[in-house]
């Protein structure tokens, strides 16, 4: 599904990606972890296409195609999608009319039928209750006056919705209490499939507890230094992070 | 071979004659003086009071200066250069056929979804069928005419309803008011006029883009629109579509009345052509827009969507004379390349517990600039006025400007003034969050527009609304990227 090869990239002068290598199978789930400034999320922003940074080495293929020769839209409809850690208030645009438009994009690039109206609506309202969000919601602006849950709630939805192949969820779990966690993580098990590959990128462990992964990877500096399956999560939770630092320079 | 270029230089003379014959009988040449003047009023058959009073504002226009307050910079226009009549649309100097017509304006059209027919019309491509919209427009006139209701050309009205005109023209924009307005007095070529009786709603929304199929306005527009007691009328100007035009001045005049509890909404889309990327050519929009709420009661509404011309200078206003009027002004103004767009409002409370509500979204691209220049002037005779101003600004790019200067001039101690201003840029991070969704950046950039303009687009009509949604994301194209 994702092959990740030796993926350098930097922001202006500064080198954040040094050479990342990740494999992951159709179904999978992996887990990115790391401290803080190690490049986490940037990984996945460049996954993404964000113009902020630019690749500088190394080649990443999803399904068999060239994924850095696409644009951000293209990867979208492609199948890839982004949980943002901060996701933006857009004033003036309705959660309804966003996620038709952003919907009908992907269908429209995957050879679908797009939604009228009326098939919309019920297809969105099934959505909202997988992840108890009120339907009111769909009326007003994007992320709008959102409290920090209700973002990434939204945020859930949209991924609900877009039934993406690879789904990426940038520190999903910040700003959360763990009512609202328990929620987000049902959701995004029910998306679990044979077909649907995610990466979990994430500060703490807690988040695993309820989304299991098959794979965990350790993110420091710009590189993985370590990587092994869920019981990699729990001693890094006992040692610390300061554990693998060690690690690495050893 | 020989006879052939014979033949063509015979044929080019013969062309050459033919035109100047044209100019002869359809046009004036160019210049501007008294016997222009009584030969313009001459052929349209005015009234002498007409003519007595374009002599009037034009003794007085030669005594102004050129408004310098602005600034919107244009090389200085020589007055006797221009042309101040020309017969109705010749579509003779048009292009023959579409092919003739500049590709990036048919891609516009065809974005806008507009048929191949009223295409051709909008070009100005020479066709001899008739358009339906002409029939339509008869059909309209006939069920207007039931309700009492005038709506015609200024010249027809200053033939059949004198008295009215002669009652109303100038008391909202007198002659004396501006340099433009004063000039369009003296030369007015023609316009829009509109009585809505006592009473009567007005049965459908008036527009003058079905009359303009029938008759070219050319460039000093004069319109007149007079809502008598409890009456209501919405009216519709231009187009959506970026019109052909071959005048590069524009200097309009449109006066509104609305007597004891009347109601008018006036809704423009402004789409001239604003000039090519690098600042060459484009419209010179200068216009005085006033409406009177003169009885009690009254309500006047501008919303307006401004996205052509390379200078625009306009500021539809509103007097609240009467006691408890009220007055609205929606505005949403887009400037890309190098357009200049210097607008927005003045509400002069006069009577009573007045309001008015000023909400303007002006848009800045390219290497352009958009001023919000405003008053708000509540006289010591308005008791309990009240108004709401809000003024918000969007940047695309680092090389635009966007000014907002708003005057308030209070001198009653019981109004009540609220003003709001914000000035944002359109964010990368909401690009790439629509984008991230599998939305094209054309799409988003136009959704972000939208969303950031919508209290003004709610205001317009249904029909107008659609279209001038997708005219936003038109203007800005390339913007950002």
């Amino acid at each position: 599904m994702l092959k990740v090869n030796k993926l350098h990239a930097k922001i202006g002068e500064q080198e954040i990606l040094k050479g990342i290598s990740l494999n992951i199978g159709a179904g999978e789930v992996h887990a990115i972890m790391g401290p803080n400034g190690s490049g986490k999320s940037t990984f996945s922003k460049v996954l993404a296409g964000h113009t902020d940074y630019e690749v500088t080495q190394g080649s990443v293929m999803f399904n068999g195609e060239d994924l850095l020769t696409l644009t951000p839209s293209e990867r979208a409809q492609k199948g890839l999608f982004l949980s943002f850690q901060y996701p933006v208030e857009i004033p003036g645009v309705t959660n309804i009319n966003f996620l038709k438009a952003a919907v009908n994009a992907v269908r429209k690039a995957q050879g679908k039928m797009s939604l009228d109206a009326i098939d919309f609506l019920s297809y969105i309202r099934q959505k909202c209750a997988q992840v108890s969000m009120d339907e009111g919601f769909l009326y007003r602006s994007i992320n709008e006056g959102f409290s920090g849950g209700e973002k990434k709630r939204n945020e859930m939805v949209q991924l609900l919705a877009l039934e993406p192949t690879l789904a990426i969820l940038d520190e999903t779990d910040s700003g959360l209490d763990i009512d609202a966690l328990k929620t987000i993580a049902e959701g995004v098990n029910q998306m679990r499939s044979p077909e649907r590959s995610m990466i979990v990128v994430t500060h703490y462990q807690r988040l695993l507890n309820y989304i299991q992964p098959d794979f965990v990877h350790v993110l420091a500096n710009g590189r993985i230094i370590k990587s092994g399956d869920k019981s990699l999560a729990l001693e890094l939770e006992k040692k610390g992070y300061g554990w693998l630092e060690s690690l690495e320079k050893a | 071979m020989a006879s052939n270029d014979h033949l063509q230089s015979w044929l080019d003379k013969d062309y050459e004659h033919g035109f100047s014959t044209q100019i002869e009988t359809d046009s004036f040449e160019p210049g501007l003086n008294e016997d222009i003047i009584r030969r313009l009023s001459e052929i349209k058959q005015e009234p002498a009071f007409m003519l007595e009073w374009r002599l009037k504002a034009f003794e007085f226009w030669k005594t102004m200066e050129h408004p310098e307050w602005s600034t919107a910079t244009f090389p200085k226009i020589d007055y006797q250069k221009l042309s101040y009549y020309s017969a109705p649309k010749n579509l003779k100097d048009g292009p023959k056929s579409l092919d003739e017509v500049d590709p990036e304006l048919l891609k516009t059209y065809a974005k806008l979804g507009i048929p191949l027919r009223e295409q051709e019309m909008l070009a100005g491509v020479a066709v001899d069928a008739v358009f339906d919209s002409v029939s339509v427009a008869t059909t309209f006139k006939a069920k207007l005419r039931e309700y009492g209701v005038i709506f015609c050309s200024m010249s027809e009205a200053l033939r059949e309803h004198p008295e009215l005109v002669q009652k109303y023209l100038g008391t909202v924009v007198p002659f004396r008011d501006n340099f433009y307005a004063c000039l369009n007095s003296a030369v007015f070529s023609d316009g829009s006029f509109v009585y809505i009786p006592p009473g009567v709603r007005c049965p459908m929304e008036l527009s003058t883009y079905f009359r303009i199929n029938a008759l070219s306005t050319g460039q000093f527009e004069r319109t007149l629109i007079i809502a008598d007691k409890n009456s209501y009328v919405s009216y519709l100007e231009g187009c959506t579509a970026p019109m052909r035009d071959e005048n590069q001045l524009h200097a309009a005049v449109v006066e509104l009345v609305a007597l004891e509890g009347a109601q008018i909404k006036y809704s423009t889309v402004q789409n001239w052509y604003p000039g090519d990327a690098q600042g060459r050519g484009g419209i010179y929009n200068f216009v005085t827009k006033r409406g009177i709420c003169k009885e009690k009661g009254a309500k006047i509404s501008w919303t307006q969507i401004e996205t052509g011309s390379a200078i625009t200078w306009k500021y539809p206003s509103v007097i609240l004379l009467g006691d408890n009027t009220v007055g609205e002004f929606y505005s949403v103004a887009v400037t890309n390349h190098y357009q200049q767009a210097d607008t927005g409002t003045k509400m002069i409370h006069l009577g009573k517990n007045t309001s008015s509500t000023i909400i303007s979204k002006g848009i800045s691209a390219g290497r352009s600039r958009n001023v919000y220049r405003g008053l708000v002037r509540v006289a010591p005779t308005a008791k309990n006025a009240r108004n709401f101003t809000q003024c918000d600004s969007l940047l695309m790019g680092s090389s635009c400007s966007a000014l907002t200067y708003p005057t308030i001039d209070v001198r009653h101690s019981a109004a009540q003034i609220e003003h709001e201003a914000t000035t944002s840029k359109i964010s990368d991070e909401q690009l790439f969050y629509c984008l991230q969704r599998g939305i094209e950046q054309e799409d988003a950039v136009s959704m972000i527009v939208n969303g950031f303009c919508k209290q003004v687009l709610k205001e317009l009509p249904m029909e107008f609304a659609v279209e001038a949604t997708k005219l936003l994301g038109i203007s800005l194209e390339g913007a950002v990227g």
